[in-house]
């Protein structure tokens, strides 16, 4: 039939498929597009690694990388190595953030304190924390508590920056709303600032731990005697370019798989922000 | 004038006792790049469980005085008072339905009125009773446990038309709550808003640029001047009630419209720019 014909004619021409400025792509179809980049990559890697043209000080191929970590975590090495670096990087973070929260939350509200308090965060946020290392020896030598430090001195300024700018978002209106109904100051805090600004002081954490990881490696290579950061130095020291790749590929995996772990958190969380029904 | 502050009494329905009185009201915000002088000499009186609204071109104040009246907003000049008491910031007595919807996002309907109840000192049971029943009251009975994010816009502000009557405030003060609706929505919300209204009186304060709409709902319009806003002049709407949609057809209802018009427009014409092009 001559009808039918015309109902399975082309698309219209304005979509042209994945990209479109505006077009969606699918979750299974976005993994699969990240997978293959990293896919591509590797042989790449592989393949450079392979003719032989960059020697191997330089460029380890895949198979060292791997058999070197291999060994690595045979002897017991790579776990201690991830334990207290990961260890370091959850006290540090952990002691950043419970800083960073009330303090934060506390400019983000009153104009006042921001005033008090903004000026100088932005002043100690703009001095190098490298910086501070030798500082940091210097007050705490190179203990656990260094690399806490570091880790504080790199994330707690910027956190306490963006916990103030979630803070300031709540809309007017909600605040309005807490004062119409009569509830003390405090109150309107705790039940309307809050939860409203809680969804982007996630993300803010998010964002922050990432720097975090930075700060630590930074903290073991200069001064340490363990940890994923005090390896690489080490590792260097002996020409183990193998050993430098392999925990430069575990930092990046490390980073990526925390940082997914927020996001799906985020999600759990805050559910209500994307309900569909 | 200054001298006796005489408050034009409202006529036709509110023979009764004035519940606000606002006389020589000023507000000046002042701000790093000079001030601005939002209201001066605001004289208007609302008569118990009369509907008023409040007209005028955008930026003329309108917002700025429904603020003041709820308390959130501090005036420098003249005076208001509710059952012949100064306003002393916001209160209990006066509910306030936002442009903005402002639904807790993550609260249901259901928690969304209940977070007022609650505020308002009611029991855990008491605040779910009687937040089921004014979900109900806007025809929201189905969707109790759904959160702002499932709900269109026309129902989010339902929810929280819900939500301010609910604690039974004696003033319902809004502020353009239909502005952000498409034109259907607006109208089934205005039906539903007058009807609330005709069955369970209080008196309201009603801010829209929406003549219509003015009209349709109210025992008397205000209309106000441009920047420094006051009233400039107050149209009795003595149209039958139940007030329904086949009245804004009547000639009576035209005329009316077309009388609050002429006074906007007076004013429209004056900060649009428009020189001489439309004379
Ligand atoms: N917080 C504020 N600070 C400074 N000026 C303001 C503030 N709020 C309102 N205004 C000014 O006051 C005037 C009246 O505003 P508003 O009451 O919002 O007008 P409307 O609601 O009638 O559109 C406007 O010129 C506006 O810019
Ligand atoms: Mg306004």
């Amino acid at each position: 039939m001559p009808g039918e014909k015309q109902e399975q004619s082309a698309p219209p021409a304005f979509s042209s498929g994945m990209f479109s400025l505006t077009a969606t792509v699918s979750g299974r179809r976005f993994i699969t597009i990240a997978i293959l980049v990293f896919l591509v990559l590797g042989l790449l890697w592989w393949g450079v690694a392979k003719t032989g043209l960059v020697t191997p000080l330089f460029l380890p191929s895949p198979e060292m990388v791997i058999a070197r970590l291999q060994e690595l975590a045979a002897s017991g090495k790579l776990v201690d190595d991830l334990i207290i670096s990961v260890y370091r990087i959850s006290l540090g973070f952990l002691i950043s953030t419970i800083f960073a929260l009330p303090i934060g939350i506390l400019i983000g509200s009153y104009r006042a304190w921001e005033a008090a308090i903004e000026p100088l965060v932005d002043f100690i946020r703009y001095m190098p924390v490298v910086a501070f290392v030798p500082l940091t020896i210097l007050w705490t030598g190179t203990g656990d508590a260094q690399k806490f430090l570091i880790i504080f001195i790199g994330t707690f300024f910027q956190q306490v920056l963006l916990v103030m700018d979630n803070v300031k978002s709540v809309p007017r209106d909600f605040i309005n709303l807490g004062r119409t109904l009569q509830m003390p100051e405090w109150r309107i805090l705790m039940r309307i600032i809050l939860p409203s600004a809680m969804p982007a002081i996630w993300d803010s954490m998010r964002i922050s731990l990432g720097w975090a990881w930075t700060w630590l490696v930074v903290a073991e290579l200069v001064a340490a005697t363990s940890g994923l950061g005090y390896r690489i130095t080490t590792a260097q020291r002996f020409f183990q370019t193998d050993t430098i790749f392999g925990y430069l590929l575990l930092l990046g995996v490390l980073g990526l798989t925390t940082d997914q772990a927020m996001k799906w958190g985020h999600r759990r969380l805050f559910r209500y922000l994307r309900v569909q029904r | 004038m200054g001298a006796s502050p005489t408050v034009p009494l409202p006529a036709g329905a509110a023979l009764n006792a004035p519940k606000l009185v606002i006389s020589g009201l000023g507000k000046t915000f002042r701000g790093d790049r000079g001030d601005v002088v939002a209201l001066k000499g605001v004289d208007l009186a609302i008569g118990e469980n009369e509907f008023v609204s409040l007209v005028g071109t955008s930026g003329c104040g309108k917002s700025t005085l429904l603020s003041i009246v709820a308390g959130l907003e501090n005036h420098d000049a003249g005076s208001l008072a509710i059952d012949g008491k100064a306003i002393q910031g916001p209160g209990l007595d006066r509910g306030v339905v936002f442009q903005s919807y402002t639904l807790l996002p993550w609260l249901t309907t259901l928690g969304n009125v209940e977070f007022a109840l609650l505020a308002a000192g009611k029991s855990r049971k008491d605040a779910r009773d009687i937040a089921r029943a004014h979900l109900s009251l806007v025809g929201l009975d189905g969707f109790a446990d759904r959160f702002p994010a499932e709900l269109s816009g026309g129902m989010k502000q339902r929810v929280a038309i819900a939500r301010a009557l609910s604690y039974r405030p004696n003033m319902l003060l809004m502020d353009e709550p239909f502005g952000a609706l498409d034109a259907l929505t607006r109208h089934h919300m205005q039906e539903l808003l007058a009807r609330i209204w005709e069955q369970h009186r209080l008196t309201v304060l009603f801010v829209t640029h929406d003549v219509e709409e003015a009209v349709y709902m109210s025992d008397r319009v205000a209309v106000m001047s441009n920047r420094p806003g006051r009233i400039k002049s107050i149209i009795p709407i003595d149209l039958p009630r139940p007030r329904t949609y086949d009245m804004t057809g009547s000639p009576e209802f035209a005329r009316l419209q077309r009388e609050v018009l002429s006074e906007i427009r007076a004013e429209s014409i004056a900060i649009a720019a428009l020189g001489d092009a439309l004379t």
